[in-house]
């Protein structure tokens, strides 16, 4: 039996581990350290290189131009209209007053801006059916859309959902005037101002001879005032699911307090480089009601800058951050030679025993 | 036959939990039981409500399955390899009379009233009942080391009823008797049955019983019937239940899970009431345009509320985390069984992780309880040295008479002369052999002793082929070195022992053997030479040998005493020897009051003794021996270092306290140096309780005044002040106790006192203690001092200390397997533990701590943007990233470089680890993952996460891009947060790991990677248009990701999470650097300085007088040789006077077992108690 074992043991491959560097944790490898140098080094170099971007985002914050005017508060008759919702099929019109002190160049967009709306609710966000807005035949019942999915008589709301149902419906334009009495209208762009994959990949109409035989069959949402296929009835390509002002609307915003773009500056005539110091004015037609739920909206036109618009923290917090990093490398340095410990472990150990 | 019990089961040992059928409900059954894993089902159920659910089901069914799965597949596994060791137990084959016929039958096949044949050096199969042996008188040898870890030889004696049955097939098995007996029990030493057999009862105690796990040794064959089978035997009953081990860690773990919980149900009702009071102030207002029908009560929205944030905040208890921890386990088992420095080749063994969840807390322990036979020692015995006359031989001098270290370059002496040597016994002196050759007498006395005074038996099977069979192997050791010096003892009858002397064969009369005991410690022979000279020959203690001596030997006393304390303080068992020339007239009046205390008849062996002590004295002095039992290599560095690194080791054996306590000094676990050594050896509570008393009285010195132990132990625990005490503590001391006295310093009363004094003194010996004992001790260890127990054994008898203590480790390679199959880790040197937990242990638990910081760190961070963002999207439990990114997060984009660093992170190298006993030191204060280290972590999650939530907040307020469209979109932001988050948490990872392997660099790199292409996939419009439910951010990883403010927002995000992280472990380090900092500085600047171990401090020499005086042997042999009950028949004819006549009389082997009066009186006081 011993044998038997032992030549068994002969037999068997040895179970000697293999020497590889792998197995016995010999890896070749880069052992970092905080050491003095590298760590106060590098608090200066970000410290500063923070103080630089943020100096420079400020600056650049602070050369946009910026008008904002709040037509929720401007047109106050309106706003008490609409909190009625019987009174939604009445007009009303309204106009804000601006005047530019000095020429506004290069590229200007109109924004509204809505404040203390809840577009990042969950149940809003969820409420919406993107195969739908693609163009595809979906049974929206399926999706999170209700209630706004279908009318009572199962006719399909299109596009369904709360977020659509909710669309920014009023109308602004913008007028300029020439003089005291004659105003002409700011020529706005109303496409090209959604991301190129919204308008091109996200959103499509579907397929038909023509857009109101593609909606067929399906209704406009409850808030609308006319059917999805009429929102740009001058241009076939921002028109039906691909209108601009719907694709910005249904990218929904991250806060209650949000802008979203409506128009742009055409660069045409006297407005190729933005816009002449002047009177100008706000035509308003006051459709979206904001007062019941105690939001605002405002109107807004700015310019742009190579950092986005005119927010300052960025360039705020760049500053602080790099201030305080350089700061701090400071008093590191300063701790690090007056109290560093000078004494080894091993040398503390000793004398106690 | 029948056995009468109240079960008959076979002899089948199952350890395995699982079969094919019931293994998935089994397993899921347990799987579902750690809260964990019923937590993430119950979450799953609260995600199919659609009211609540916040997140999508795949957000948890997927990590949950894959964690079930990976779960199971280890287990089963796990239940494979045990199904398979079972099997390999199982199957081995035993010899089984069936139908009148021997016939092979495995194992398990063998059922209680077996009979069955044992041939010589097998293992015993189950519980016998010895029948018949082929020795005379039904005599057999076993060896019990499995059992209980001693190495001598012990005898067991049939029935004389059933010894005659011999090796008759037919008539055995015809063989009807009927054994009634005990219930199955662990009693090792005790066993009361009666066997009916013709009308008649025969009583049985264990001197009848052959155990499991025992070795026939010199016996060719036996026959025994089983009475207990399989789980019945004692030494499964012994062994313990397996107890499923947690490491402390886990355990920790498991409270943080349930903090956790506590602190996601205080943010979900914060969230809850948010909800609600929004719901009330604006959602209500609302409405319009968020129509919501079936609620209208605010407080009900607040509830919904609650249970979707329940949901997404749901990450920071991730399921991955269980996941990655069970990974990172088994990699550092992976690192251990392929550790080349832990295996050993000349038994091509290596080292093996058997339990592989337990790697951390290799990196905690506290304690060490070794068993000593066969773990510390190599259980060799070697003729070392010696002292002749006054002179001493076995060391090796150079030229200059500088001693030599013996290494393998060492020549040894040649003993090619001698045809009857030895091969395997090596000796370096070589002036010992030149004084034989010389023929100085009383060297050649010396070995004529060692060839004499014993109770070896030999056999020569052909010629030139001795064998020697020794009751312990310290004899063996001294004839065998006789042997080889040319001293040969050849053959021995009752009457007779002859001796080859330097290739003259001489045969001396055995006049009478004065045996060996426990109180005498020592044995003589009294021989007669060929020429008529009476001799009598002593070897025993040294401070008993030396009381009788004659006065002329005060000065060789002197010098052979010098001698003995250089033996002693090398850890040399030592034996004086010592002889005394009789006359004949002095003999035969001695031998009358010999013969006279034989046959006294009350207190017979005060007498003997009384006789003995009359003739042992006046003796000459010949010299001492010094035997060593050999170390297993390595083990006195070992233990040095894991002294250094404040493991306390704890020796527990089966062995007799003087062994045991030699093995103490010899591998410098005790020394001369040591203030104070308490032996505690009291047979009775009283006692025991005053000897411990007075131990710590000299503790704690008696200034401390303390009226009772009892009140001041209760204080002691309520003040918790022992520590302080511990450290009023000064100097080393030790404490040796018996098995005996352990039995009662182990009950409740008086087990914290023992404690309090164990835990005091540096070294702890437990001898003669019993299997579970040795558990019983560590258990008290264990839950009375809340420190994590480390038990290294190699028999059966250390499966219940390896199965109790948290960690248990088996020597492997010897021939028992069980405590391997026991174990959670199993290599095949002592040695190794010091690399084991020095290294593997100490990174096990760093990787751990460091694994688990960053793991918590980072999931907070991910978790409670949900929460700020709360407060920003109405309380509606939406959540701030991609559904698909909380599904990937932890398992996709932050898995990997985590892994790596759990697996691959060495803060100090291995040289360094076992060098710097020290570092070992923050695992056993558990100061790197605790419940501080938690906060400091969650705090820099929350930290992180409002810098993660805050910053872009505040960036994209209100603002658009530079294209002056959309970028304060849900969705952009969605991106820009988890873009942030995963450069933030990669970053941190890259300032955590300290060992950069191309393996962490291509994690790291790999993982940022990952993430971006899975990004742009997921964000493209080809899966968009395929499912468009699915993937709605189409584009919009493209135009956020194209923006310079966004990238700004990132970076700015991770300086600020960042920097604050490298300001405090930067000035930490400087201000106050830990030993690792140090070493690592020191690894770095590569200076050669001299480990700390240089202060190891190596005293050989002893001031004070110490016998090192230890014999494992056991008395009453003297007694079976001159009976010449255990010789062959034909030898036993050659009669002659003296001794025969005297002893025939007397059952020598009732004197044999009179000798263990436990045995038989328990045996008698039982019989009556029939069961």
């Amino acid at each position: 039996m011993k044998n038997k074992n032992s030549q068994k043991a002969e037999e068997r491959p040895s179970r000697c581990p293999d020497n590889s560097a792998f197995k016995q944790q010999r890896l070749p490898a880069w052992k970092p350290k905080l050491t003095a140098p590298t760590v106060l080094s590098s608090f200066f170099v970000i410290g500063l290189f923070c103080l630089l971007v943020g100096i420079c985002l400020i600056l650049s914050a602070r050369s946009v131009k910026e008008i904002q005017i709040n037509y929720s508060d401007t047109c106050r008759d309106c706003s008490k209209l609409r909190e009625d919702s019987s009174n939604w099929d009445k007009e009303c019109n309204c106009s804000a007053h601006f005047t530019l002190q000095e020429n506004v160049t290069g590229d200007v967009f109109l924004y509204y801006r809505l404040e203390n709306f809840y577009q990042n609710h969950r149940r809003y966000v969820l409420s919406r059916s993107d195969a739908q807005l693609l163009g595809q035949d979906v049974n929206i019942q399926n999706s999170y859309c209700a209630p706004f999915s279908t009318y009572s008589n199962g006719t399909p709301m299109a596009p369904c959902g709360a977020i659509a149902n909710s669309m920014f419906n009023d109308t602004i334009h913008l007028s300029y005037y020439i003089n005291s009495s004659t105003a002409i209208q700011v020529p706005l762009l109303k496409s090209g101002n959604s991301w190129w994959s919204d308008k091109n990949v996200k959103f499509r109409n579907p397929s038909s001879y023509n857009l109101s035989s593609a909606f067929a069959g399906t209704a406009r949402p409850p808030y609308w005032q006319k059917p999805v296929y009429l929102l740009d009835e001058e241009d076939e390509r921002n028109n039906g699911y691909i209108n601009d002002d719907f694709v910005i609307w249904m990218r929904v915003s991250a806060f209650p307090t949000f802008r979203n773009v409506y128009r742009r500056l055409s660069p045409t005539k006297q407005f190729a480089d933005g816009l002449p110091a002047g009177n100008y004015t706000f035509h308003i037609a006051y459709n979206f009601p904001v007062t019941k739920f105690k939001g605002k909206k405002q109107v807004l036109l700015s310019t742009i800058t190579w950092s986005g618009g005119s927010n300052l923290f960025l360039g705020i917090a760049y500053t602080v951050s790099g201030a305080v990093t350089v700061l701090a490398g400071f008093i590191i340095t300063a701790i690090h030679l007056k109290f560093r410990t000078k004494k080894t472990y091993f040398q503390r150990q000793n004398p106690s025993r | 036959m029948v056995v009468t019990k109240e079960k008959t089961l076979d002899n089948r040992i199952k350890t395995s939990k699982y079969n094919i059928l019931t293994f998935l409900p089994v397993n899921l059954f347990e799987q579902f039981q750690r809260v964990a894993n019923a937590y993430f089902l119950f979450l799953l159920v609260l995600q199919l409500i659609p009211e609540i659910s916040s997140l999508s089901w795949f957000t948890t069914i997927v990590p949950l399955v894959l964690v079930l799965t990976i779960t199971a597949v280890k287990d089963a596994t796990d239940d494979y390899f045990r199904h398979k060791s079972d099997n390999q137990v199982n199957n081995r084959q035993a010899e089984v009379l069936i139908d009148g016929k021997l016939q092979n039958e495995k194992w398990m096949n063998v059922r209680p009233g077996d009979i069955i044949k044992l041939e010589n050096n097998k293992f015993v199969a189950a519980d016998l009942l010895l029948l018949s042996s082929s020795e005379p008188h039904g005599l057999c040898y076993i060896e019990t080391a499995e059992l209980d870890g001693e190495t001598n030889l012990k005898v067991r004696q049939a029935l004389p009823v059933t010894s005659e049955l011999g090796a008759d097939i037919s008539r055995l098995a015809e063989f009807d008797g009927v054994v009634v007996c005990e219930p199955p029990n662990n009693k090792l030493d005790k066993f009361i049955g009666v066997l009916l057999l013709k009308d008649n009862r025969y009583f049985l105690n264990n001197e009848k019983m052959l155990l499991r796990g025992c070795v026939l040794r010199n016996t060719e064959w036996c026959f025994g019937m089983v009475i207990f089978a399989g789980p019945d035997t004692k030494l499964m009953q012994n062994s313990g239940r397996t107890k499923f081990k947690r490491t402390s860690i886990d355990r920790l773990m498991n409270t943080l899970v349930l903090w956790i919980f506590g602190f996601l149900i205080c943010t979900g009702i914060i969230l809850a009431i948010g909800s609600s009071i929004w719901e009330h102030h604006v959602g209500a207002h609302f409405r319009i345009y968020l129509y919501w029908n079936d609620v209208n009560s605010s407080v009900f929205s607040g509830f919904l509320s609650f249970w979707s944030y329940i949901i997404i905040l749901n990450t920071v208890v991730p399921i991955s985390l269980y996941v990655s921890v069970e990974v990172i386990r088994l990699g550092h088992s992976h690192f251990i069984n392929w550790d080349l420095k832990m295996y050993y080749p000349k038994k091509d063994i290596p080292a093996e992780v058997r339990t592989t969840t337990l790697n951390e807390e290799l990196g905690q322990i506290e304690y060490v309880f070794s068993d000593k036979t066969g773990t510390i020692t190599q259980n060799i015995m070697t003729f070392n040295k010696c002292s002749i006359n006054g002179k001493t031989y076995g060391d090796v001098y150079d030229d200059l008479g500088r001693k030599i270290e013996i290494n393998e370059k060492t020549v040894p002496v040649d003993f090619s002369f001698n045809p009857l040597a030895d091969r395997k016994y090596k000796f370096y002196d070589h002036s010992l052999i030149e004084s034989i050759k010389l023929g100085d007498p009383m060297v050649h006395e010396f070995f004529r002793l060692l060839s004499l005074c014993h109770t070896v038996m030999s056999e020569e099977k052909n010629a030139g082929e001795l064998t020697y069979q020794v009751q312990s192997p310290d004899e063996g050791a001294l004839v065998t070195a006789a042997r080889n010096f040319g001293f040969i003892f050849k053959s021995r009858t009752p009457e007779t022992i002859t001796v080859e002397e330097m290739g003259k064969l001489v045969t001396y009369q055995l006049l009478a053997i004065l045996d060996f005991n426990n109180i005498r410690k020592r044995m003589s022979v009294i021989v007669q030479t060929p020429d008529g000279q009476i001799k009598l020959y002593c070897k025993g203690a040294d401070s008993i040998l030396f009381e009788r001596l004659h006065p002329s030997n005060e000065e060789l006393m002197c010098l052979t005493s010098n001698h003995l304390e250089e033996f002693a303080g090398e850890g040399l068992r030592t034996l004086a020897l010592a002889y005394k020339n009789l006359t004949e007239e002095h003999f035969r009046e001695w031998f009358k009051i010999l013969q006279k205390a034989y046959t006294s008849l009350d207190s017979r062996n005060e007498h003997l003794a009384a006789a003995y002590e009359e003739i042992e004295r006046d003796m000459m002095l010949l010299g001492a021996t010094a035997v060593e039992d050999k170390l297993q290599e390595g083990v006195r560095e070992t233990i040095a270092s894991l002294s250094l690194a404040n493991i306390k080791i704890w020796v527990l054996t089966g062995d007799k306290q003087e062994t045991a306590m030699n093995i103490g000094y010899s591998c410098h676990m005790l020394t001369d140096a040591m203030n104070e050594i308490f032996i505690v050896s009291g047979h009775t509570v009283v006692e025991v309780r005053e000897e411990l008393r007075k131990a710590k009285e000299y503790l704690f010195g008696r200034s401390n005044d303390l009226p009772n132990g009892h009140v001041f132990c209760e204080k002691m625990q309520e003040s918790k002040q022992d520590s302080v005490l511990e450290e009023t503590i000064t100097g080393d001391y030790a404490l040796v106790i018996n098995g005996h006295s352990l039995a009662h310093a182990l009950e409740a009363n008086l087990e914290n006192e023992f404690l309090e004094v164990a835990c005091m003194c540096k070294t702890v010996i437990c001898c003669r203690v019993t299997p579970l004992q040795k558990a019983q001790v560590v258990e008290l260890v264990k839950n009375h001092r809340k420190a994590i127990t480390l038990a290294i054994g190699d028999g059966a008898n250390d499966i219940s200390m390896i199965k109790s203590a948290h960690i248990g480790v088996g020597i492997s390679g010897e021939e028992g397997m069980q405590a391997v199959l026991a174990s959670d880790y199993s290599f095949a040197q002592f040695k190794y533990l010091k690399r084991l937990l020095l290294v593997h242990g100490r990174w096990s638990y760093f990787r751990m701590c460091k694994f688990l910081c960053y793991f918590f760190y980072k999931n907070f961070a991910f978790t409670l943007v949900h929460f700020w963002f709360g407060f920003f999207c109405g309380f509606s439990a939406q959540t701030v990233y991609d559904q698909w990114f909380i599904t990937l997060f932890n398992v996709v984009y932050t898995s990997l470089p985590v892994l790596a660093m759990g697996l691959f992170d060495q803060d100090v190298n291995e040289q360094n680890s076992m060098d710097y006993a020290k570092l070992y030191e923050p695992g056993q204060l558990n100061l790197l993952f605790n419940k501080r280290k938690f906060f400091i972590c969650v705090a820099h999650g929350i930290y992180t996460s409002l810098a993660l939530f805050f910053i872009p907040y505040g960036a994209f307020y209100n603002t658009s891009g530079e294209d002056g469209k959309h970028i304060a979109d849900y969705q952009t932001f969605a991106v820009i947060v988890a873009t942030s988050l995963v450069i933030v948490v990669s970053v941190q990872i890259i300032l955590d790991t300290s060992y950069w392997t191309a393996i962490n660099r291509f994690f790291i790199l790999g993982s940022i990677a990952v993430y971006f292409a899975i990004l742009f996939t997921m964000h493209s419009g080809g899966i968009f248009y395929i499912f468009p439910t699915h993937f709605p951010y189409v584009g919009n990883a493209r135009n956020s990701l194209s923006q310079i403010s966004v990238w700004l927002v990132i970076l700015l995000t991770t300086v600020v999470s960042v920097m604050p992280v490298i300001t405090f472990r930067f000035l930490k380090e400087d201000l106050n650097p830990t030993l690792t900092d140090q070493v690592q500085k020191m690894q770095r600047a590569r200076r050669k300085q001299k480990p700390l171990q240089s202060h190891m401090h190596r005293v050989y020499r002893t001031s004070s007088r110490r016998s090192a005086y230890a014999f494992s042997h056991q008395e009453g042999y003297g007694e079976l040789i001159t009976s010449g009950k255990n010789m062959r028949v034909n030898n036993s004819h050659q009669t002659s006077g003296l001794a025969r006549t005297m002893h025939n009389s007397i059952s020598w082997t009732e004197n044999l077992h009179e000798k263990t009066p436990e045995t038989v009186n328990s045996f008698r006081s039982d019989r009556t108690v029939k069961v």
